[in-house]
């Protein structure tokens, strides 16, 4: 039997995972050179409480679950993962009837700790909120995280399990004989396949029209994001809602794991056409800035380090398109919008421990080798000096700072190559290395020059991130 | 008789020089000191500048040695002069101050070195080179 | 992890480093300069343009000759040089600094400290431009370390946004390397870098500068294919219909340096003017044993001005290492009109000292006063790029808190 996943955002890197358990050959392909950078580089980092999901909708159905399988997910394969909490905050009576539809909407969904606080209470753990607010929903539940690091985790961890990954290379067409899946078709080959898991993101519809499952649109709604400088760490502890809309929870104002504050994200609807379409606005950003400041005053865009913008695979049915097809052996995961990520570990699951069984009849065999850990690169915040001191005494490259502006050294950068970072923004996301105030001034050339020296390629060769993303041209002289 | 307006480079504070010829006599306004005066004239008659490039170094721990002119040059020469100094080839060791070209282009001016580039050591400078591994501790990589 | 004892531990070897490793070690007590890099010098490595050291050499230098000369003195001193070594963090309280070099994790007990760290560049992400994220965007410093360092070209064709010093020679740089220049554009009315430069680097070579001009936005998918740029109003709105596509590969930064005082900013009393430290005339911070001097204190025109920062600093680390006892402050300085940056903020009053002050406008001539008195009277265009140094040795006119203004001269 042989599965492929398509996708290695977020939900094809948990499947992958979840499915390297098992006695099975799994194949993950993607299109881009790397793993994690679609819908999952750019979004807001948040493991959702539960409560916000309509009741019913499969969204609800995985997202609270979700949520308690980060602890050990992020244990075994050692990400950046913090139970922070979060508030959504109201300014007016009706935002408050609001706020107790929330809390009754999370009881239903399993949420069963929401609390509503007057803003004496919020404004002793958030000082730097605006005034006027007056009351708040407590989460203690929500938390925060590095998305493309748990993806790349999975992958690492499930490759040590037996997965074989396939970068830079695009599925053109399924191949399907009386109702069943066959063979997958690529820019690179054909492979015989039995089943095929649809986790292609914002590029879903497409697959799954290749395969003659039934359709959906994905169309993209674009958010767009301003990241703010470390210097204001602590200007919100937790992650800051505004009272939701019926379209959107809002523009929200949160910390990052490694100590930044994130403001975003607007939501834009663009046509089909536009599913690469990242860049940001000047609509956008003022719009968000204006959005976050009237959370919290005291955001100051003179510390901004970097605005971008991600993409999210919304579709017309309003939900999660997570099952089995009327094509045996195609299951889609698709339409996998906020809080995708949050649902991603239980529908992972899911889909092994009942998809599987249940619709496909087949029962997969537990390995009885499987190894649960991954251990991150080294890196200095998680290390104690003295610890770190052994490491450099064992390779003098962790003693050999290339990134100032977050710690990042030669060997870590070395290690992120050794585990699959083929360019500048492979490394950027695997190692922190260029996302710093600076944003890659003293360190990027330095980067170039270590991955040409690793890969044994000319320094013209490195790219910044797709391939025609060149960054030098040539020599001055010869 | 002919005027120009310039600003004098001689130093930051970039005063605004009228310069006008007459025949023979040149004079100067608006320049706050001699260098000015001088700078003034020069435009007018023979303008001149300093030139700083790069020559590629042969077995260098650097790829290029930067120069200079030690004198300003006519820059109606300029661009010449230019495209002479990118064929320049020099070998390693060059020493700070060496003469790189004598009389470049019969200025009377020599091209200098601006720093002092030695012989590729194991391990070498800023360079980029294309090199394979990592069983070294230099950020360059110990690669021939 | 090692322990070891030294008297000044200098942070940083650019020109500010460099000649405060000299003086400290010259008063006879054990100096040790970090450098993060392989080599020290700083931008001095890469700056191969002249216009260096006028001042302390009395010629015009290229920034590595300038360089070597600092290396030749430091190395007739007993100074220690340690490359490849960052410091990690300082601790107020007991004196300690954590470095993190290839030989491990080094705690070094001071008795005093020099943090010459230097400036960073702007990045054009920090400005939040809207449109796509490409590859082809370099600040000019990067593109300088690119060109004259390693011997690589960013490009063919090229767009300058800023017209900040670096950014100006760079365009000449760009050009005399065979890249087509497309022009400088500046949101500003006026060239952000000095008039000389602009005269010797773009007009010397036909290089168009557009002021009162912006980036609106970024087009391309990898590399950078092009950019929008529009004209300006006086609130440095673009003003719609002005827009021009230019259809350039790569894009050179040149929009400000930003002090760096990561290690001392939670500590040391700071002015959000100059972006650094507080310093004295001895280049004393508000922690009596910390010493700054450079761009780290504020953004300076001159790397002359930075060596001298860098040598009383170096001289009176030493004398506060070995145990003398230093004279305090009698005369703090307020900003008064139109006084952007400017140090430094308070004296003793015991020794003559360079007083630095940016203009926050353009004036077509000025005169500095001090508590009402007129100093001194400049009959030349005042711009907020170029730096006035003011040589003060008579206090008279100072009081425990001093009036600092420049008025415009009718």
């Amino acid at each position: 039997m042989k599965i492929y996943i398509i996708g290695a955002g977020i939900s094809g890197s948990l499947i992958a995972r979840e499915l390297s358990k098992y006695e099975v050959e799994v194949h993950l392909i993607e299109k881009n050179p790397d793993v994690g950078w679609g819908v999952t580089k750019a979004n807001s980092a948040i493991i959702h409480g539960g409560y916000d999901d309509p009741p019913g909708t499969v969204r609800a159905q995985f997202s609270s679950i979700g949520n308690k399988m980060y602890d050990q997910l992020s244990k075994e394969l050692d990400f950046d993962f913090k139970r922070i909490g979060s508030y959504v905050v109201a300014f007016n009576e009706n935002e408050v009837l609001y706020l107790k539809e929330l809390k009754e909407r999370g009881r239903k969904n399993g949420v069963t700790n929401l609390e509503i606080v007057d803003v004496k209470e919020l404004k002793t753990k958030e000082p730097n909120i605006n005034e006027n607010a007056i009351a708040a929903l407590w989460c203690p539940d929500a938390g925060i995280t590095e998305p493309w690091e748990v993806a790349i985790a999975a992958i690492e961890n499930a490759r040590k399990n037996g997965l074989i990954l396939h970068l830079s290379e695009k599925v053109v067409d399924i191949v399907v004989e009386k109702g069943k899946v066959k063979r997958l078709v690529t820019n690179k080959g054909e492979y015989k396949a039995d089943i095929v898991i649809n986790a292609a993101g914002l590029f879903a519809d497409e697959i799954a029209r290749m395969a003659g499952a039934e359709g959906f649109k994905i169309y993209p709604r674009k958010g767009e994001y301003i990241l703010l400088d470390k210097k204001l760490n602590g200007l919100v502890n937790s992650v800051i809602f505004p009272t939701p809309t019926k379209t959107s929870k809002g523009v929200l104002v949160l910390p990052t794991v490694d100590g930044g504050i994130l403001i975003g994200p607007n939501a834009v609807d663009l046509p089909v056409e536009e599913k690469s379409n990242l860049s940001t606005t000047k609509e956008g950003l003022t719009e968000i800035y204006g959005r976050a400041k009237h959370l919290v005053p005291g955001i100051d865009l003179s510390y901004t380090i970097k605005t971008f913008s991600g993409l999210r695979p919304e579709n017309n049915r309003k939900d999660f398109i997570i099952g089995a097809t009327k094509i045996w052996g195609f299951i889609n995961v698709a339409g996998i919008r906020s809080p995708g990520l949050t649902a991603a570990p239980a529908f992972a699951k899911y889909i092994v421990e009942k998809i599987f069984p249940e619709n496909l009849k087949v029962n997969l065999v537990k390995k009885k080798e499987f190894n649960p850990y991954r251990k991150r690169i080294p890196n200095m915040s998680y290390f104690n000096l003295e610890k770190w001191d052994k490491l450099v005494k064992k390779d003098p490259k962790y003693g050999k700072l290339v990134c100032f502006c977050n710690n990042v050294t030669e060997g870590e950068i070395v290690e992120a190559i050794k585990r699959g970072a083929r360019t500048v923004d492979g490394v950027k996301f695997r190692t922190r290395a260029s996302f710093g105030r600076c944003q890659g001034g003293f360190c990027g050339l330095k980067i170039i020059e270590i991955l040409a020296r690793e890969l044994g390629i000319s320094v013209e060769e490195v790219k910044q991130n797709y391939r025609n993303s060149w960054i030098i041209d040539g020599k001055v002289r010869i | 008789m002919s005027k120009k307006k310039m600003i004098c480079i001689m130093c930051p504070i970039g005063c605004e020089l009228t310069v006008s010829k007459q025949g023979e006599k040149i004079t100067v306004e608006g320049n706050r000191c001699l260098r000015g005066r001088e700078y003034g004239i020069n435009e007018m008659v023979n303008p001149r500048r300093v030139l700083t490039m790069s020559v590629k170094v042969e077995n260098g721990e650097m790829d290029l040695v930067s120069v200079r002119t030690d004198a300003p040059i006519p820059k109606k020469l300029i661009y010449d002069i230019i495209e002479y100094i990118k064929k320049l080839k020099v070998k390693a060791p060059v020493k700070r101050g060496e003469i790189i070209v004598k009389n470049i282009f019969n200025t009377g001016v020599n091209l200098i070195a601006t720093r002092t580039v030695e012989k590729t050591k194991m391990g070498g400078e800023d360079e980029i080179r294309t090199c394979t591994g990592s069983g070294n501790d230099k950020l360059s990589g110990n690669c021939v | 992890m090692r322990k070891e004892k030294v008297d000044v531990l200098v942070i940083g070897g650019g020109a500010a480093g460099l000649a405060a490793a000299i003086e400290s070690a010259n008063h006879g007590v054990k100096t040790i300069l970090l450098e993060r890099e392989r080599k020290t010098g700083g931008v001095l490595n890469q700056c191969i343009h002249n216009g260096f050291g006028l001042h302390v050499f009395k010629q015009e230098l290229t920034g590595p000759e300038f360089m070597e000369l600092l290396w030749e003195e430091l190395s007739k001193t007993s100074a220690i040089v340690k490359s490849d070594s960052t410091v990690l963090k300082i601790a107020p309280e007991s004196k300690e600094v954590t470095v993190l070099s290839r030989e491990g994790v080094v705690i070094y007990q001071v008795k005093s400290l020099i943090v010459s760290t230097g400036a960073r560049e702007r990045s054009l992400n920090n400005l939040g431009i809207p449109g796509a994220r490409v590859a082809g965007v370099f600040t000019a410093g990067v593109v300088q370390k690119m060109v004259n360092i390693y011997n690589r070209l960013p490009g063919h064709n090229v767009l300058i946004v800023g017209s900040g010093d670096i950014g100006l020679i760079m365009a000449r740089r760009l050009k005399i390397e065979g890249m087509n220049v497309v022009g400088v554009v500046e949101i500003m009315p006026e060239p952000g870098g000095l008039i000389r430069n602009v005269v010797q680097c773009l007009e010397d070579f036909d290089i168009p500068l557009w002021l009162s001009h912006t980036v609106t936005e970024i087009h391309g998918t990898g590399r950078l294919e092009g950019v929008t740029v529009a004209k300006v109003d006086g609130e440095l709105k673009p003003i719609l219909g002005t827009e021009k596509f230019l259809k350039v590969d790569t894009l050179v930064t040149s929009v400000g340096l930003i002090p760096q005082n990561g290690l001392i900013e939670n500590f040391v009393e700071m002015d959000p003017i100059n972006r650094g430290p507080v310093i004295d005339d001895l280049m004393r911070t508000s922690v009596e044993w910390i010493f700054a001097a450079g761009n780290n204190v504020a953004v300076h025109d001159l790397v002359d001005f930075v060596y001298e920062e860098g040598k009383i600093a170096g001289k009176y680390a030493a004398l506060y290492a070995l145990g003398e006892k230093l004279p305090g402050v009698k005369y703090n300085f307020k900003r008064g009109n139109n006084v952007g940056v400017m140090l430094p903020h308070r004296v003793t009053g015991e020794i003559p000292f360079k007083m630095y002050i940016r203009s926050k406008k353009i004036l077509k001539s000025c005169e500095v006063k001090f508590n009402g008195k007129r100093f001194r009277i400049f009959n030349w265009k005042i711009r907020p790029s170029e730096m006035l140094d003011l040589h003060l040795n008579k206090f008279d006119a100072f009081s425990e808190t001093t009036n600092v203004e420049v008025n415009e001269l009718e």
